[in-house]
């Protein structure tokens, strides 16, 4: 498979803004006596592909729970497009266009996969309970149109012949996929992914990759994924940004993070004491 | 021979019916592709216009007369138009299965000389991408579908959407253009080179004229009284002739609906919303469908399951009867009646073939129970001997004079002879020009006008057409016993679980065979039973699977064992082979049909090991992935007997 990064930049989205689209800027997150993220800043411009990586505990997917508002920093900040929003609840971080994928696969799953997309619609209706009771008007226009727009994604992520399947009864690289599709459906400037290709084999894996990629040319999609396979995340990041029991040991491109010394311990093992 | 209706016909070419299509029925359906979830039509006015554009923005690119456009992707609206385009252009297409790989498509690519290449997507075009590296002379690649193509630097790539642009840029600078281009299209000029899988060898472009493809249409048209409403599902690889003759020429020279399906894993789906009233499947789609309303059977609960066994096994016994001239009794037709409410009509309806009036299986030929299970539930299905090379139709069976073991009779100005080897020969107006820069095979193919089909068969008294297998396949056991492989496993592929068989007997004492089993239907099988595996290799090799393919081996024996013929051709040892047959490994033609002479070789020790002693038998096996990788299986591969059938004295 050929796999390309695009260059940072080269497909901008929406906003003119120029600065970084986020910034996480020196946040500590605690649980008890356990310091799960120590001063961790980054930056993710618009456009990019960034990889978070680091051993097991490392505080990868904390990070990703503080950015989407899940968790709220006891220091440090977060700003996103400009603004500080280091104490948003997660509904409104997501009315900002942060979408996320989860670690363990989060879908309704007695839902169709077509449903379970359109929930992704939910932030951008505008309900009226009488007019959507019976259907009409307004509100059947604004469903059709939503409805047109989840099948753009469907199409794009090549899961017609499941449209009208109970999301339990897909194997499990389908309703990683799906999982996908329903993120796409709030039309984030900001996706997160939480290990997108975990348990996937081979194939379901490129695929993975070829979609992430896509849908970064494509839509413009910025993107933040924490991933385990190496092969992957060479493949596929602009940038890469290493973490080690809470602390940012390492941030660059992919060959860079490659030959740092301080990543090679961290992996292949140096005693801490 | 040729029938001089007027000048006219002289100078029929595709286009120039498709224009008078867009006149006369302009706001009529011509094609329709399921895009976004919804069916989306165009009209022939639309379709005329389209092509149009393509034609001129590949003028813009500096198309002259003769050059070859190899066309590759799923049946999709577009792809057909570019066909028309081209041929507009005086131009040839080429169509390639979507699904070959790069060695493959660039064998043909070179061959064929093909300066243009219309393809759907970034799949197609990262493999042209290679292919353009071997073969120089393609020279410009044009995709529809943009997706994940838009970084893509090569400056002789461009999507379909700017070609149409260029093309109307160019119009404004060269009017007329495209009408005279149109003009002095002939119908001996060539259509299309379809490149053949074969069953041997590389594969050979069968050149069909224009005059070649309309004939044989008309005449198929006149046959069997098609018309203008039919409905059809293109859904077959456009690089199949069957598929050009039925989505393209048919429906332009009738004016009826191509049905585009949305991905080839919705078809199903699709078919039950389009509802054709013409269809057209391979025996393995058949077999497929058969295989799915199997499992669905046994899915069910048992009264369901009970009641559904009972009238399709009626069904069939009804259907037999009907077919050899014996009415069933009486209270039986009455029971049939109760069956077509309860099980045949929605079962019919649930495939998508309620509307179907005529449907043809042609490629290979058909398990007979596989074709009576579809003509019991009250489905025309008939048979169809096609070739390439004859512009497909050769014989089709008459409504009402369907036979079980013939192919049926002549279709109009087809004449069929029987050399005294017994190969079947034919001529007619659809016999193809030659293969392309192969004149060597077109002189062994064509004699004085006659194509040599190399399909060993005979006429009957009533003028049918019997085909007994591939002449050169047709061999004997050590005994004398006559031994027709391709008979053998038609009836073990009657099984939902067996997916492909490859029988060996030739020159043998006994006959043996290679099985693979259905993933899809043993793995159900397998779940029901809580066997747990862990991949196609490890569910190949479990004892129960043996056990459940061995009574199906067995149901074979009893069945030969009815005829006198080949009652000592039964199948004595088997195994189930540790992966599946593929064409990316050449042991199939991409049309499924088995590659005996390549198996043979691949698969020698495998076969030794069936005509010797041991019970199992250590295997490696080299596959190739779709990206052209290869990478090796290892197993360890079972043998196991089966007891002989013995008819009971």
């Amino acid at each position: 498979m050929v796999v390309r990064g695009a260059a940072a930049g080269e497909s901008v989205t929406g906003s003119d803004a120029t600065g970084p689209l986020l910034e996480v800027d020196g946040v500590s997150v605690r649980f008890g006596a356990l310091l799960a993220l120590n001063r961790v800043s980054l930056e993710i411009q618009r456009g990019e592909v960034v990889a978070i990586i680091g051993p097991n505990g490392a505080g990868k997917t904390t990070l990703l729970n503080v950015i989407s508002g899940f968790y709220h920093p006891y220091e440090g900040r977060i700003v996103f497009d400009g603004q500080d929003r280091t104490r948003l609840r997660p509904p409104d971080v997501a009315a900002l266009g942060v979408a996320r994928t989860f670690q363990n696969v989060a879908l309704f799953k007695g839902m169709s996969v077509l449903d379970n997309i359109m929930t992704g619609r939910l932030l951008k209706m505008k309900g009226h309970f009488l007019l959507d009771a019976l259907w009409w008007g307004p509100a059947r226009r604004q469903e059709l149109q939503h409805r047109a727009f989840v099948e753009r994604i469907i199409d794009f992520l090549e899961i017609q012949a499941i449209r009208k399947m109970p999301a339990a009864r897909l194997p499990y690289g389908l309703q990683k996929r799906v999982e996908l599709a329903r993120a796409l459906a709030a039309e984030p400037e900001l996706l997160l992914l939480d290990e997108p290709m975990a348990g996937m084999n081979v194939e379901e894996k490129e695929d993975m990759c070829r979609f992430i990629l896509d849908v970064n040319e494509e839509f413009g999609t910025t993107i933040a994924l924490i991933e385990h396979d190496m092969g992957v995340v060479m493949d596929i990041s602009d940038r890469v940004a290493v973490l080690d029991y809470g602390r940012k040991i390492a941030d660059g491109t992919p060959d860079e993070v490659r030959k740092d010394q301080a990543v090679l311990d961290a992996y292949l093992g140096v005693a801490h004491d | 021979m040729r029938t001089s209706r007027d000048a006219d016909v002289e100078d029929e070419t595709f286009p120039k019916l498709v224009k008078v299509n867009a006149e006369r029925f302009p706001r009529k359906v011509a094609i329709r592709e399921k895009d976004y979830g919804i069916w989306q039509s165009y009209t022939w006015r639309e379709y005329f216009e389209q092509s149009r554009l393509i034609a001129l923005g590949l003028a813009s690119l500096g198309f002259a007369r003769g050059d070859k456009v190899a066309i590759v992707g799923d049946n999709r609206p577009q792809l057909y138009w570019a066909v028309m385009a081209t041929q507009a252009l005086g131009g040839v297409p080429v169509p390639l299965y979507q699904d070959s790989g790069e060695k493959e498509m660039a064998y043909i690519v070179e061959h064929a000389e093909a300066r243009f290449a219309v393809v759907e997507d970034q799949e197609q075009v990262d493999k042209l991408l290679h292919v353009k590296a071997q073969c120089p002379r393609l020279e410009h690649i044009v995709y529809d579908d943009a997706r994940g193509l838009r970084s893509y630097p090569e400056p002789f790539l461009a999507s379909l959407a700017a070609l149409q642009d260029r093309g109307r840029q160019f119009a404004e600078a060269h009017p007329g253009c495209f009408e005279a281009e149109m003009a002095k299209g002939r119908a001996e000029d060539t259509a299309i080179i379809c490149y053949t899988s074969g069953t041997t060898g590389t594969p050979k472009g069968a050149m069909l004229s224009h005059r070649n493809l309309i004939v044989t249409a008309r005449n198929a048209v006149a046959f069997e009284g098609l018309g203008a409403d039919e409905e059809i599902l293109s859904y077959l690889p456009m690089a199949w002739v069957g598929d050009h003759v039925f989505s393209y020429a048919q429906s332009i020279v009738t004016g009826f609906t191509a049905n585009c399906p949305e991905s080839a894993a919705t078809v199903l789906q699709d078919l039950k919303e389009i509802g054709p009233t013409y269809f057209f499947a391979p025996p393995r789609i058949w077999e497929s469908l058969l295989t799915t309303v199997m499992l669905r059977i046994e899915d069910c609960a048992w009264p369901k399951r009970t009641m559904a066994q009972f009238f399709l096994a009626l069904a069939q016994e009804i259907e037999r009867h009907r077919l050899s001239d014996q009415p069933a009794p009486l209270w039986r037709r009455l029971l049939y009646l109760i069956g077509r409410l309860l099980v045949y009509a929605p079962l019919r309806d649930n495939l998508g073939m309620r509307r179907v009036r005529r449907a043809y299986t042609a490629g290979e030929a058909i398990g007979p129970e596989i074709f009576l299970f579809f003509r019991s539930l009250g489905v025309n299905v008939k048979q169809l001997y096609g070739m390439t090379e004859a512009s497909v139709f050769v014989t089709i069976q008459k409504d009402g004079d369907v036979r079980l073991d013939t192919v049926g009779t002549p279709v109009p100005e087809v004449e069929i002879r029987i050399s005294t080897e017994g190969e079947v020969l034919y001529r007619s107006p659809g016999v193809f020009q030659g293969y392309y820069r192969n004149p060597e095979a077109t002189r062994q193919t064509l004699e004085a006008g006659w194509l040599r089909s190399g399909d060993a068969g005979f006429l009957d008294a009533g003028g049918h057409l019997k085909i007994i297998d591939r002449a050169k396949d047709v061999t004997r056991l050590t005994d004398g016993t006559i031994f027709p492989p391709k008979y053998l496993e038609n009836k073990l592929k009657f099984s939902p679980y067996v997916k492909e068989a490859v029988c060996i007997g030739q020159a043998r004492s006994f006959v043996t065979a290679l099985v693979n089993i259905d993933l899809s239907a043993v793995g159900n099988w397998a779940e029901r039973r809580n066997i747990a595996y862990t991949s196609y290799t490890d569910l190949s090799q479990k004892p129960e699977v043996y056990e459940l393919i061995r009574g199906e081996v067995a149901r074979v024996n009893r069945s030969l064992l009815e005829d006198e013929l080949l009652r000592a051709a039964q199948i004595r040892r088997f195994l189930i082979l540790h992966k599946e047959l593929d064409p990316d490994d050449e042991e199939i033609t991409r049309t499924r049909k088995i590659r005996r002479s390549y198996i043979a070789k691949k698969y020698e020790a495998l076969i030794e090991a069936l005509y010797g002693k041991a019970d199992h038998v250590q295997v490696e096996a080299q596959v190739t992935y779709e990206d052209g990788r290869t990478g090796t299986i290892r197993a360890d591969v079972r043998i196991e007997d089966v007891e002989a059938a013995e008819a009971l004295a």
